[in-house]
Formats: C-alpha cells, sequence, structure tokens
C-alpha cells in the first residue's frame, strides 16, 4: 500500500537528528542567491508610480511626457492590462491591487509603472508621468467603517452572508457565522458573565527582504519570472491568468526566500513586470523600496472584536460568543472568518457563537500573516478567558485545563477533533519550572493559548536515484526556513539510507507538477508525506530492479536498511544489494531509477500552543520589557528539531513585537505615517530575552511519521499572554494592542 | 559624471565607475558583482548590508561608493578562508542560528567586528552589538548562542 498515510509508529535513525541544512554554506557565505541577487541580459529597471491619496478616482494619467524621455522603454498603466470589470471579482480585485484601473484605494495604490535602461531614468520617468485625482472622502478605521455615514469604499459592495440581501451598499463585504449550541441559555445558566472589546492594529510581517522580481516575456508568448515568493506555482497560475498567458508557457523558478510570513503568498508587483517587458519585449528587474513593502504589500487586519464569556462557579463555561470586525483593506478577505474560526477552538464548549465582518477600509490589502487572523482573536478571547479565571479565584492553567477542547470534541469551527496537543500543553506548563520561578520587582507572569488549523493540499515530488547511488529530493514547496533540511530526512529515512546520501532542491514550474504554496504550516507536512510516498514508488523500482539482478520474483524481495533482501531461505546465498549497488546496475536493468507522487496531502492534524511570559513595567515610562519566555508547542513530531525550536522562537518574537510595539500610524490624511523600519520597530535582539521551548510529540494519526505543521502557532498566544502579565503586574488589562508605552502609562495613571 | 574608484574588497585590488549619489551597497552588488551584502531597508534601519570599511562596520547603504576609494572593505565573501569557514559561519550553521538566510551576511559582519573589539563578551554586549541587525526569522536566541559558542572556540576556551 504505497500510498497509506497512516502513523506507522516505527522508530526512526534519521528524523528527529540536528544534520547541517543543504542550503547552509551558500547562505553563511553570501553566495545564496534571493530575489535581488539575479538579473537578465539586457534588463530593464521597473519602477511603479503609487497614489498619495488614500481615495480617489482617476481622472487622467497622462504618460507622454515620461514615454519621451531617453531611456525609457515602456510606460504602463491599468489600460495597459486586461480589462475584467466583468469577470470573477476576486481575479479583478488581484488585478486592481496590482494597477489601480478607475480608483485608489489606498496610500501607495500603483497607479503607472516604467521600465528604462538604469534606475535613476525609471525615477525621473515617474516624476514625468501626471496623474490628474479627483479625491473621494476616506476611512481607514475599522470601527468607523461599519458605521451607516461613513465614506464607502466600494459603492457596489453589498454585505454577502446575510438574508435578505441589503438594499443599500456598506462597507461590511462579508458575515460569516460558525458555532454550536445555545449560547442564550448558556449565558442564563451562568453565575458570571464578562464581556469586552478589544482592539488591534495592522502589523505588516515585516520580512526583510522585500519583493523582486526578474520577469521577461518573449513575442512568442512564452516568459520566464524569476521571483522572491512562498507559491511559485501559484504565483504562475496568477500571472498568467491576469495577464492572458498560457499557464505553462510561463516558467517561474523561485529565488531563495528572504521571509514572506505570508506576505510572499499573494502577487504584487510580478504582474506589472511581466506586462512591462512584454511591452519593452525586453526583461525587466523590479525591486521594491522599503517604503513600498510596507504602503502597498502585506499587512495583517486592524481589528475590533467583542468577546463575551459565561462561567459558573465551579470553572465550567456555559457560553461564549465572539464578533470580530476585521479590516480588509479595499478588496473581499477571509480574514474576519478566519478569526471567526479560530476564536474559541482551544475550548470544550456546549454553547458557542463567532460571526466575523469583512470590512473594507482605505488601507492596502490585508494580507496572510502566520497564523493569519488567531493571534487578534486569541488576543481577545484569551484576555478574557484569564480574567474569568482571576475573577473565580481559580489557577488561570487549571481553569483552561477544565475547559480544554480534547480527543473528541466538537470544535468551535465545526470539525471533531482527534488526538489534539492542547491538554498535554497545559499540562507541560503547569509543571514546568518558569511557572514557579519567582519574579522581581515590577513584573508579572502571564499565559496564553493558542490554536492553528494546518493545511494541507496539493503536492508532487520527485526521487531520482543517481547512477552513484546518491538521489535527489525534488520538491515543489518553497524552503522558508530549513525544510528542505527535514524533507531530505524524511526520505533518507524511508529509503534507509544515510542523510548525507540525499540532496533536496526546490524545482522551478516547468521541472515538476503543480504545488501549492508553502502556507498553512502544510511545507514540511505535506512535502515530507509526498516525499515519504515518491520513496515508497522508488523502492518498488528498487525491488524490481533487484530481482531482476537476482532472477528471482519481485515478491520475493523486500527493502530493508537501504538493502534489497530475498526473502526466506530459499535464496539463502544472495547477499543483500545496497541501493548504491542497484543503481549502478541501473543503466543495465531498465533505465533511471526514480519515483514520483502527486497528491492531495489530507489531514494536516491542528496545532496548540501554550506560552508562558514574563514582562517588567517601568511604571515611570510604560516601557515594557519581556524578562523570560516560554514557548510549549505540539509538533507531531519534530522531523529536525532544531528548525521546529526556530519556529517557536521566531513566531513568538513576531508576536511580542506585535503586542509591544508594531503598529500602522495613519494621519488624519489617510496616509501612512511609518512606513519604514525606524519608525515602524521590529523588536531588535536587545529587546528580547533567550525564548525557551519545550516540543511536545503528539503523533499526527494522517501522517506516517505523525507529523503535524509547526510554523504558524507560535505567534497566536502572545498577545494575550502578555498583557495577561501586564494584568497580574499592575491589576490593569489592556484591551489594545500595541501595548505601547503610552498605552501602558495611560492605563496605569487611570487606575492610580 | 562618473567617478572612478580604486579600493580593495576582500584583499583584492578592486576598480570600478560609480555615480557620485551610488552607495557602496550598489556598487559592491552591481559593479563588483558581491550579493551578500543585502538591500532590506536602503535607510541603514536593518543592518543586511552590513560591511566594514578599514575595519568599522557600517551599513553601506549609508556610505557612498566613491567613499571606499584608498580604503580596504571587507564584506561576508571574504570570511572564509577558502573553503575553512570562519567559527562564527560554523557555528551559525550548527546552531541553527538562520532560517531565511537572508539577514545572515550582515548579522556575521556585524558579529565578527564585535568579537574583533571583544572577544569575550556579555551576553547582553552580544544582544547591544547585534541590535542594528533585524532578523525576523529567528527571535535572535540561536543567532546569540552561535555567537557565544564561536567567540569561546576562537578564544581557544
Amino acid at each position: 500500500m504505497p500510498l497509506d498515510a497512516s502513523y506507522t509508529g516505527q522508530s526512526f535513525k534519521s528524523v528527529g537528528t540536528r544534520p547541517l541544512r543543504p542550503d547552509g554554506i551558500d547562505k553563511v557565505t553570501g553566495r545564496a542567491k534571493y530575489g535581488a541577487d539575479f538579473n537578465m541580459p539586457g534588463q530593464l529597471v521597473g519602477k511603479i508610480l503609487r497614489s498619495p491619496h488614500a481615495h480617489a478616482k482617476i481622472k487622467k494619467i497622462d504618460t507622454s511626457k515620461a514615454e519621451k524621455l531617453a531611456g525609457v522603454k515602456a510606460v504602463l498603466t491599468a489600460a495597459d492590462l486586461p480589462d475584467l470589470t466583468e469577470g470573477d471579482s476576486g481575479m479583478f480585485d488581484m488585478l486592481d491591487n496590482c494597477m489601480a484601473r478607475t480608483k485608489v484605494l489606498y496610500d501607495g495604490h500603483a497607479v503607472a509603472a516604467v521600465a528604462a535602461v538604469d534606475a535613476a531614468t525609471a525615477k525621473q520617468a515617474l516624476k514625468l508621468i501626471k496623474v490628474e485625482y479627483e479625491i473621494l472622502p476616506h476611512v481607514t478605521d475599522v470601527d468607523e467603517a461599519v458605521k451607516p455615514k461613513a465614506p464607502l469604499v466600494n459603492s457596489k459592495c453589498f454585505t454577502e452572508g446575510v438574508e435578505p440581501k441589503p438594499s443599500k451598499p456598506s462597507n461590511i463585504a462579508k458575515v460569516t457565522e460558525f458555532g454550536h449550541g445555545d449560547v442564550d441559555a448558556g449565558f442564563k445558566d451562568a453565575d458570571i458573565v464578562i464581556e469586552r472589546n478589544f482592539k488591534t492594529e495592522q502589523s505588516h510581517q515585516g520580512y526583510i527582504e522585500p519583493h523582486a522580481c526578474v520577469a521577461s516575456v518573449s513575442p512568442d508568448g512564452t516568459g520566464e519570472l524569476w521571483v522572491c515568493t512562498q507559491g511559485h506555482f501559484i504565483y504562475r497560475n496568477h500571472c498568467a491568468q491576469l495577464l492572458g498567458m498560457d499557464i505553462s508557457k510561463l516558467r517561474v523558478t523561485s529565488s531563495e526566500i528572504g521571509g514572506g510570513f505570508g506576505g510572499k503568498t499573494h502577487i504584487w508587483a510580478e504582474p506589472v513586470a511581466l506586462a512591462l517587458s512584454r511591452k519593452a519585449n525586453r526583461p525587466v528587474k523590479l525591486v521594491m523600496t522599503r517604503d513600498e513593502v510596507f504602503r502597498a504589500s502585506g499587512p495583517t487586519s486592524a481589528t475590533s472584536i467583542d468577546v463575551k464569556i459565561g462561567v459558573k462557579k465551579d470553572g465550567t463555561i456555559t457560553a461564549a460568543t465572539s464578533e470580530l470586525r476585521f479590516a480588509s483593506g479595499p478588496y473581499l478577505s477571509i480574514w474576519a472568518e478566519l478569526g471567526a474560526m479560530t476564536s474559541f477552538a482551544c475550548y470544550d464548549l456546549k454553547n458557542v457563537r463567532t460571526r466575523g465582518y469583512e470590512v473594507l477600509v482605505n488601507r492596502p490589502k490585508s494580507a496572510a500573516y502566520r497564523a493569519p487572523s488567531a493571534p487578534a482573536a486569541a488576543f481577545a478571547v484569551e484576555s478574557v478567558v484569564d480574567e474569568i479565571a482571576q475573577k473565580l479565584g481559580m489557577d488561570p492553567v487549571a481553569f483552561r485545563i477544565k475547559n480544554a477542547a480534547k480527543q473528541g470534541t466538537k470544535s468551535s469551527y465545526g470539525p471533531v477533533y482527534g488526538p489534539i496537543g492542547i491538554g498535554p500543553t497545559l499540562e507541560a506548563a503547569k509543571n514546568h519550572p518558569h511557572m514557579s520561578a519567582p519574579l522581581g520587582p515590577n513584573q508579572g507572569r502571564g499565559m496564553a493559548c493558542g490554536f492553528w488549523f494546518n493545511f494541507g493540499g496539493q503536492t508532487c515530488t520527485d526521487i531520482n536515484v543517481g547512477i552513484d547511488g546518491t538521489v535527489t529530493l525534488t520538491v515543489g514547496t518553497i524552503d522558508v526556513g530549513g525544510a528542505r533540511a527535514s524533507l531530505a530526512l524524511c526520505v533518507a529515512e524511508e529509503l534507509g539510507i544515510p542523510y548525507s546520501q540525499v540532496k533536496a532542491v526546490v524545482a522551478d514550474t516547468g521541472t515538476l507538477g503543480h504545488n501549492d504554496m508553502t502556507d498553512g504550516s502544510r511545507g514540511t507536512f505535506s512535502s515530507s508525506m509526498a516525499g515519504i510516498f515518491a520513496a515508497r514508488n522508488t523502492i518498488q523500482v528498487l525491488k524490481e530492479r533487484a530481482a531482476k539482478m537476482w532472477e528471482i520474483p519481485v515478491a520475493d524481495v523486500t527493502w530493508e536498511a537501504g538493502h534489497a533482501k530475498a526473502v526466506g531461505s530459499k535464496y539463502g546465498n544472495l547477499a543483500p544489494l545496497s541501493l548504491k549497488e542497484i543503481a549502478a546496475a541501473a543503466p543495465n536493468t531498465g533505465g533511471p531509477v526514480a519515483g514520483h507522487s502527486e497528491i492531495v496531502a489530507d489531514g494536516a492534524g491542528v496545532s496548540f500552543a501554550t506560552h508562558i511570559c514574563d514582562v517588567e513595567v517601568d511604571p515611570e515610562t510604560g516601557r515594557s520589557q519581556i524578562v523570560r519566555y516560554t514557548v510549549i508547542q505540539d509538533a507531531g513530531k519534530a522531523v529536525h528539531p532544531a528548525y521546529v525550536e526556530g519556529q517557536f522562537q521566531g513566531g513568538a518574537a513576531q508576536g511580542i513585537g506585535w503586542a509591544l510595539n508594531e503598529e500602522y500610524i495613519y494621519g488624519k490624511d489617510g496616509r501612512l505615517q511609518n512606513p519604514g523600519f525606524l519608525d515602524y520597530r521590529i523588536p531588535v535582539c536587545s529587546d528580547l530575552p533567550m525564548i525557551d521551548t519545550q516540543i511536545l510529540e503528539i503523533p499526527n494519526p494522517n501522517h506516517p511519521y505523525g507529523v503535524r505543521g509547526v510554523g504558524e502557532t507560535s505567534i497566536v498566544p502572545p498577545l494575550a499572554a502578555i498583557a495577561n502579565a501586564m494584568s497580574n503586574a499592575f491589576g490593569v488589562r489592556l484591551t489594545h494592542v500595541p501595548m505601547s508605552p503610552p498605552r501602558v502609562l495611560k492605563a496605569l495613571e487611570a487606575k492610580a | 559624471m562618473a567617478i572612478l574608484v580604486s579600493t580593495t574588497v576582500n584583499g583584492d585590488h578592486v576598480e570600478f565607475a560609480c555615480e557620485p549619489n551610488e552607495t557602496l551597497l550598489d556598487a559592491l552588488r552591481d559593479r563588483v558583482g558581491l550579493t551578500g551584502a543585502k538591500e532590506g531597508c536602503g535607510t541603514g534601519d536593518c543592518g543586511a548590508c552590513s560591511v566594514t570599511v578599514d575595519g568599522r562596520l557600517v551599513c553601506s547603504c549609508l556610505v557612498l561608493a566613491a567613499e571606499a576609494e584608498g580604503r580596504e572593505v571587507e564584506t561576508v565573501e571574504g570570511m572564509a578562508d577558502g573553503a575553512e569557514l570562519h567559527p562564527l559561519q560554523k557555528k551559525f550553521l550548527e546552531h541553527a542560528a538562520l532560517q531565511c538566510g537572508i539577514c545572515t551576511p550582515g548579522f556575521l559582519v556585524a558579529a565578527k567586528a564585535l568579537l574583533d573589539k571583544n572577544p569575550d563578551p556579555t551576553e547582553e554586549e552580544i544582544r547591544f552589538g547585534l541590535a542594528g541587525n533585524l532578523c525576523r526569522c529567528t527571535g535572535y536566541d540561536k543567532i546569540v548562542r552561535a555567537v557565544q559558542d564561536a567567540a569561546k572556540e576562537m578564544r581557544g576556551a
């Protein structure tokens, strides 16, 4: 049964070890090629003109002067791109975001682009493009946008998901609802009910590498795109579909990626680069500036969330609701829906209802950011959970253990859970030395839980065995942080050969079948499953070749520890054949030895984490410092534990930055005021302590080695863990993230 | 009018012509062909373009290419001694101190500059010494440990 994904329960030789990564030397010597490190002969420099207005009608664009400038080879506006107005609204939105067609919808929205012989000429050409705008009223705040008299971002937006269909347009693009039971009855049964409103500000993924690509389109309709992306197959499909190209004639090669965290799952400037190349008939390199990255790519939603929880005196939750308003940017998205789904996923609830509102605002299109929407939802829910525990006089861990979801629980978003890690992470937290360590002056300790679904999706891998017995593993999921090492470990394990004999590479779109993106923590989960299946198919071929070499039936050949063995005693004198020996004989036994797999990787096990955090607050300035931090998370099976720890630590650090500092600040004019790393301050080395990790391994029954995704969950608990720590330190409850010094100081002063 | 610059990069004599307003980062990447230094921000906030000029740690996006005249520039490409990695490079790999790796060249150059001045830094000195370099993947934990371990090895301790 080569395609049986069930957990085997086997013991491991390679999986669980910490070898060096195959791309490591290149990355410490400066040889690795990222998005901006690649050039094509004769390439031009592409630059984009962006709107200075939050909301305006484009009355006229005069490009004549720019076109006449010496060295300018192409000038592009939406008029040069296919008009998708009458087509699929999702595709229209995607292209409209890359290049505004009739209106600019946020500060930074692209309106025109140029390709020129060098950067100086391209910049000069942008200045020569004259855009006539009719400025429209704008709205950037999510709570303002839902008010009846708010300026309309899109006058054709009628709320989806409500009956009857509204007769008037609004900024609420869609409403979704999840839950079960009778929440009204549940709240009546409660002894204590707490209801609070929370706000989280917009944060950016903050990848250090700006978006970069080199595009080349030929007159015969074929094209090449070199790009930093989390999903080159998806980029290929979207770019080709938007530009009217044949999908298979556009070959996309993914560069090494300098961070993505969800932000490089969406296309931004790539269709523009391709269209410029098509128009100029030359390759075009387009690299965003940091200012462009902040203004026109990425950020996660700003949110406003109401949470209400009712509880019995014995600590049993009787009902829970959440109403989540997520700013979506100017286009419909799914972020409130994901917030609604994740809100109460940690708990076993009889009565629960969550409702998500996708709200249009004049800000950049909201993008996926690591466990998208879950951190904001968890901030709200875990804060109220903590407050209830305080009110009941119960230990916050014990209160959560009492109400935690377990195997068989019907989750708040629908499915019934299999074996899950929320209970074990809480038990581990209870017993962790961090929980009982002494605290210093002005310090408080908090904890919180987090959940993420994890995705599977379409996955395709190849294994090719060289005549020297070394193995190339070709995958199509982007390696964002060490996955090639993990995937090679799994294939080495399955084939029974040393890790050093396997080299994992990421294929371009011309040399492997479709792969979904590296998102939803699916990279290692799905590509390891596909890799294991490809290895099993390879073993089948190796067995057939051994049978041929021995001239015995293949049914009498087994595969053990990297060797073909003849079964039983009737072939007693046959020494086992190693993979190397079979590979060497391959030219005479049927040609190249290879194995493939094409799957939809179902059964991604859900992921849970519990975080513990000590924070010290300076009561005079309101500045907070994290003094100790512990992440406890279920990995299913940690294939390469060092990179699993790295995911735990990195997610926690991003959550800490969001909790304490990071936010998009808009002026009254609707312009972003801090589009740079100086004023949008992500945590630096001196802001953080060591981040301790504890990996739990509750096997995922739907993966041969028990693997679960590990990449995202770690960003979910920090916001609430820190707010809970501040509450325990000072008796003030912060309900607005980031909990920056002015907000903390205000809260402290209000209490005093 | 282009300026002709004669300089030393990683011990090699290098000459290039550059624009007066061209940064050292652009010259290194586009004219000298060394793309190890990265542009993460172009404003000196992220440290991904860190190099040393006459031993002094700088953001090469804030230095004019013309200022390299007659100086000695060291980049990440010059850290290894042939096939032998610098202890910092080795320890970054062993400790899994990189995930995406885009900030790694800058961190290595900055860490080397730190250890050249202070061979036995405390954790706090490492954290403040590397505070000019942004990493979004690791949370810095494994980077600090790698630098501690490399410092120890370099001291022969």
